[in-house]
């Protein structure tokens, strides 16, 4: 029994682990720092962590992480709650992300959103059932003048319009289609 | 119209890449300070030149730079401030976007001036294809000799490095972006120390906004005496600035600061005018931790006069009747605004990115936001207003960075200029849910006391 736990928690942790290309990215991450300040290499590579390991950062993933940077796991999790952009629980594939600050609001962030939950049927910060898609309402993301916005992984949609949002959400459904 | 300094080559086509810029002129001020000038002269042109940070505070860059402390044997630090997230503000972005080499080139020649072998790009998480950008452009700086070891071949080494953040406002603070360089939380330090004495990794360090480090190339070429001919008193040079909201044409402008608020507002120019043939009825100047102005105290100060873009001109009559330059983040509210679910919005904002530190600031942010919230869905009381104004009189000047201030100043200025749209709320409960309070006077020439 015992035995058998600690060969299911070895094979968890052997699939937390950056693969040769990402170690390679990691180490190029922690040589901008002078020696013994590998921790300032903490945000850069828990944005590869969660790139890597299924867009969150588990608690293995920040075990590993810690591991990888010589620091304590607490070191990890107090940072990883700290910023917005860690998701600390799985999300869908895509996220939307949505402004609804001052500018973005007086601009129809508003209608944006509503229908955005319309054509997904869920709320912020809720899944789609199919797992594809996750909206999450966000505040300025240095796009005030291109509003109504939201970013979607590392790309930014501006001027969104009812129509642009049925294009995009059609964009990534077929993109999910091809991956799965 | 003006003297463009840093957008002037913003639209030759493929002038992100370094074949361009150079053949742009690009690199100039590096050969010209690297190999003419020493640190202390560098400092000196930026003195002259009276160039302001352009990051928020307007401290003059010069100075600033005269503080760093450089005791024997520890390395010094640039950090550029690219965090960019005040509401309002995306004129950083623009810069790095689309002329990646111009902040190289200041970036180089400001890390000399301060003897940073190693200076880093502190970037907001969410511009990652920005990072790419950057990164880019420091390759091709590296292959072509501006980067590295022995630059030009007078023995000044440096590297640049880019960060990237992960989503929170109060990185761009200047002691909570070196925590957060550190790979710790973004809370900000107690000052002093300062971070030129001791900043990243307890080592003397300059922090400088984007904006302020790209205009140090124009500068050094020109030199600071001409710079500093350009616009008005102590606001020189030129200044970008973000205009968004109920505009014709939102974007990022390069201007003199010489020009008129009304001019920049309706000129075909700037930002041609409030959208849809409406009314101005509002406008938060400087980004959102700036008081906001209705249109007649926007547009002439309250003695009278024509109102300025710069910075003396913007804070003329102080919290009172003006405002602030801030970061350039110009924020436009027509007719159809709402002043209480704009400052809302602002209030909740600032609440999400409190850092938790102070009690002022993480209580009062929170309490700002509930009782906003409950004005704006109509159930507010007339004591409520009175309590906000207690509340962000109470953060004020009592934390440990400035997020209190500029989560007080919004609610203070909403409540000192549209306190009527405040009592319509709460009298109309349900009549405010589904219209609006209007222009009301707002729009009306000023009444000057005799
Ligand atoms: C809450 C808060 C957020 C700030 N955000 C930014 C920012 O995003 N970018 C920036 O350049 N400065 C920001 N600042 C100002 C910095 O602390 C610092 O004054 C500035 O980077 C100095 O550069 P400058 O002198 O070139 O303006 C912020 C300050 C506070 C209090
Ligand atoms: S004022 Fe707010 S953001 Fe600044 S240190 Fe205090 S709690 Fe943190
Ligand atoms: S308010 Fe939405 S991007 Fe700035």
């Amino acid at each position: 029994m015992l035995c058998a736990q600690s060969i299911e928690k070895k094979r968890f942790y052997m699939s937390i682990q950056f693969n040769e290309q990402q170690m390679a990215e990691c180490k190029r991450l922690i040589a901008r720092y002078p020696e013994g300040k590998q921790k300032s290499a903490l945000l850069p590579v828990l944005h590869l962590a969660q790139e890597s390991f299924d867009g969150w950062l588990s608690t293995e993933t920040m075990d590993y992480v810690a591991s990888v940077l010589s620091i304590e796991p607490i070191e990890v999790y107090e940072v990883a709650s700290f910023y917005s952009m860690y998701n600390l629980k799985p999300v869908g594939q895509f996220v939307f992300e949505v402004c609804q600050t001052g500018p973005c609001m007086v601009s129809g962030s508003d209608n944006i959103i509503t229908y955005i939950q319309q054509q997904l049927d869920i709320k912020p910060g809720e899944t789609t059932k199919d797992g594809i898609f996750t909206l999450k309402l966000v505040e300025c993301l240095g796009a005030c003048g291109y509003a109504p916005m939201m970013q979607v992984g590392k790309i930014y949609k501006e001027h969104l319009t009812k129509e642009k949002v049925d294009a995009i959400i059609t964009e990534y459904r077929s993109q999910a289609a091809v991956k799965n | 119209m003006g003297v463009k300094l840093l957008l002037d080559k913003a639209h030759v086509p493929g002038i992100r890449t370094y074949d361009v810029y150079r053949r742009e002129g690009g690199y100039r001020s590096v050969e010209k300070a690297l190999k003419e000038m020493t640190p202390e002269s560098i400092v000196e042109e930026v003195k002259k030149s009276g160039l302001r940070g352009r990051g928020g505070a307007g401290f003059p860059a010069g100075m600033k730079w005269s503080f760093i402390a450089k005791p024997e044997g520890v390395p010094r630090h640039l950090v550029c401030n690219a965090d960019e997230s005040e509401p309002g503000t995306f004129k950083d972005r623009y810069l790095m976007e689309f002329l990646p080499h111009l902040l190289l080139e200041g970036l180089i020649v400001s890390s000399f001036a301060l003897g940073s072998n190693d200076t880093y790009i502190y970037i907001r998480g969410e511009y990652a294809w920005i990072t790419d950008i950057l990164e880019e452009a420091i390759k091709e700086a590296h292959a072509n000799g501006w980067l590295g070891k022995n630059i030009l071949g007078t023995g000044f080494d440096c590297n640049i490095h880019v960060q990237r953040g992960a989503g929170a406002y109060i990185c761009g603070e200047e002691t909570a972006l070196i925590e957060s360089l550190e790979g710790n939380r973004g809370n900000p330090r107690i000052k002093p120390p300062f971070p030129a004495i001791q900043g990243l990794w307890q080592r003397p360090t300059v922090v400088n906004n984007v904006e302020t480090l790209a205009s140090i190339g124009p500068i050094i070429n020109m030199g600071g005496d001409e710079y500093a001919k350009i616009g008005v008193g102590r606001s020189t040079g030129t200044k970008l600035i973000s205009a968004c909201g109920n505009i014709n044409k939102p974007g990022v402008y390069e201007i003199d600061m010489t020009i008129s608020v009304e001019d920049f507002i309706y000129s075909d120019e700037f930002c041609g005018g409030i959208a849809n043939g409406k009314k101005l009825k509002a406008c938060i100047p400087g980004g959102s931790s700036v008081p906001i102005l209705p249109a007649n105290l926007l547009l002439k100060t309250a003695k009278g006069e024509t109102r300025y873009m710069n910075y003396e001109s913007l804070s003329d009559g102080g919290f009172a009747t003006g405002s602030m330059m801030g970061s350039g983040g110009f924020i436009v509210l027509d007719e159809d605004q709402c002043i209480v679910k704009n400052t809302y919005t602002l209030a909740r904002f600032y609440r999400h990115e409190s850092c938790g530190q102070c009690s002022p600031c993480r209580e009062g942010t929170g309490w700002m936001e509930k009782i906003l919230q409950k004005i704006e869905t109509g159930k507010g009381s007339m004591s409520d207003i009175d309590l906000l104004w207690d509340i962000q009189r109470k953060i004020e000047g009592n934390t440990i960075c400035p997020l209190g201030d500029a989560a007080a100043w919004p609610v203070a200025a909403a409540i000192r200029h549209f306190r009527d749209e405040f009592e319509w709320h709460i009298n109309n409960p349900e009549l405010s849910q589904t219209s609006n309070f209007g222009l009301q006077h707002y729009a009306d020439p000023i009444h000057v006391p005799a």
